[in-house]
């Protein structure tokens, strides 16, 4: 049995794994402020008095909740580099293109988790009591009026439940992008484990930074929840 | 140039994909079934007031909860390795094998999410109704079987449906490690053709009827779990899955 100590030594490429975890972390906060604007979005589609609009949205939520994320982000960057590399040899020349993986796990995550979002938005929009908006319309406050003193404030208190959970489930899920080079927690772990000679300890470490990072959440997301509902009589 | 899409690709291509779409739906429902065996138990334990039960298996589901999934596959299929002991044994053969090890860690990890649906839901189960059951004279074991359970059940089937199509699109990790799941088999035929549109596009779609079946599959057993109400009118006003 090997003494502990001599187990969790990674001998000196333990650095690499928090470089990795800090990717993770901006990836993760990264593609959460797209999936955030894309889930208000997405909401104001799904909630429109004109149809296509809401057909679109309803189509946004369905393709991309159906499909795993695993293959929307090969299809984003496989699929991207064909594209603009057929794009650009338009333009003459025998062009390689390099799709930033950074930039392009943000948008694949991004994209994933404002679908999620956009049903988390719609909900708490629906969430707000009809007698609301009727009582801002009869102060002659304009559609722009009611939504944005009204109906904003009141919808990002509903959703943040909602949101913190999605946060958790889209931080586990920065993984993936592992498969288009990033070099975040995951890709790093998989690159040391051969050098150290110790893929158990790597991972483990690795799991452990994973869950030092959603413990945290958990918390702030308590306080979040706590905050949102300041003011608010739970009876 | 563009070139559009190339269907004879596609076509040419469907009886290798229907190989990995049958490895998929393989590792989804025995993934499946084996997560129910152990969250049952492991579920209605969770609820126990000793906390020298609930608390190991709250570490269980914490660890299996708050790390990836591809981590938690990665720890098994090269982790445990590191063992020497437990490259010697007999287990080796199984452990050294991505399909054997997708199976471990996807159940390992849908159990986990299991087990805390059927912790909060047997929480949920009005007390009233295991008050009444007890006051009729049955044992802990015949309430929890007969009255307990069966509400449970109806209280976690939406969270479930959830977990389930969560299992059939996390299976596509297995092409991680060397299995030729659908995900496994195109990202093959890919290497080989180099069109990543035609094959991705028509797993995406698979992976979509497969999800949206799978929905429809469970809508109905839940219904069906609501058989007994849906002569009263007022009963079934009250409840979502029968609206």
């Amino acid at each position: 049995m090997m003494a502990l100590p001599q187990f969790f030594d990674l001998q000196g490429y333990g650095h690499l794994l928090m470089e990795g975890a800090a990717i993770t972390v901006g990836v993760g906060i990264a593609a959460m402020a797209v999936s955030l604007v894309l889930g208000m979005l997405g909401a104001l589609a799904r909630l429109s008095e004109r149809r296509w609009l809401r057909r679109t949205g309803a189509v946004y939520t369905t393709v991309v909740r159906g499909v795993p994320e695993l293959v929307l982000m090969l299809i984003v960057y496989y699929g991207g580099t064909v594209l603009l590399q057929k794009l650009l040899s338009l333009s003459g020349g025998d062009i390689r293109v390099d799709i930033d993986a950074f930039l392009a796990g943000t948008i694949v995550l991004g994209f994933v988790y404002g679908a999620y979002a956009t049903e988390i938005f719609r909900g708490a929009f629906l969430a707000i009591p009809q007698g609301q908006i009727d009582a801002g319309q009869a102060y002659a406050m304009s559609p722009g009026q009611i939504f944005f003193r009204i109906k904003l404030p009141q919808a990002w208190r509903l959703a943040i439940p909602g949101l913190g959970n999605l946060w958790l489930t889209l931080l586990k899920a920065t993984s993936i992008t592992s498969v288009i080079g990033l070099t975040e927690l995951a890709r790093q772990s998989d690159l040391i484990k051969s050098p150290t000679h110790k893929p158990f300890t790597t991972f483990f470490l690795a799991s452990l930074l994973y869950l030092a990072m959603t413990a945290l959440s958990d918390l702030l997301r308590l306080r979040a929840e706590r905050w949102a509902s300041a003011g608010f009589r739970r009876s | 140039m563009w070139n559009g899409i190339d269907f004879e690709l596609v076509y040419t291509s469907l009886p290798e994909l229907a190989g990995g779409l049958v490895t998929t739906i393989q590792l989804t429902i025995l993934t499946i079934l084996g997560g129910i065996v152990l969250a049952l138990p492991l579920g209605i334990a969770r609820t126990s007031p000793l906390k020298s039960v609930s608390l190991p298996i709250w570490a269980y589901t914490y660890f299996f909860r708050g790390t990836p999934m591809l981590i938690q596959l990665f720890l098994i299929y090269y982790g445990l390795a590191q063992f020497k002991t437990l490259r010697a044994s007999f287990l080796w053969p199984i452990l050294r094998d991505g399909y054997w090890c997708c199976l471990i860690a996807f159940t390992l990890n849908t159990a986990a999410y299991t087990i805390e649906i059927i912790a909060g839901a047997i929480r949920n189960v009005p007390h009233t109704d295991i008050e009444a059951a007890r006051a009729m004279g049955m044992s802990a074991m015949t309430t929890m079987r007969r009255i307990t359970l069966p509400i449970a059940l109806r209280i976690l089937f939406p969270a479930y449906t959830n977990e389930v199509i969560f299992v059939l699109q996390s299976t596509s990790l297995a092409s991680m490690v060397t299995v030729l799941d659908m995900t496994g088999v195109a990202r093959i035929i890919i290497a080989r053709t180099f069109s990543p549109y035609e094959i991705f596009i028509t797993i995406a779609v698979v992976y979509l009827m497969l999800t949206y079946a799978t929905l429809w599959l469970f809508r109905r057993f839940e219904f069906h779990l609501y058989r007994h109400l849906r002569s009263h009118a007022s009963a079934v006003a009250a409840v979502p899955a029968l609206r």
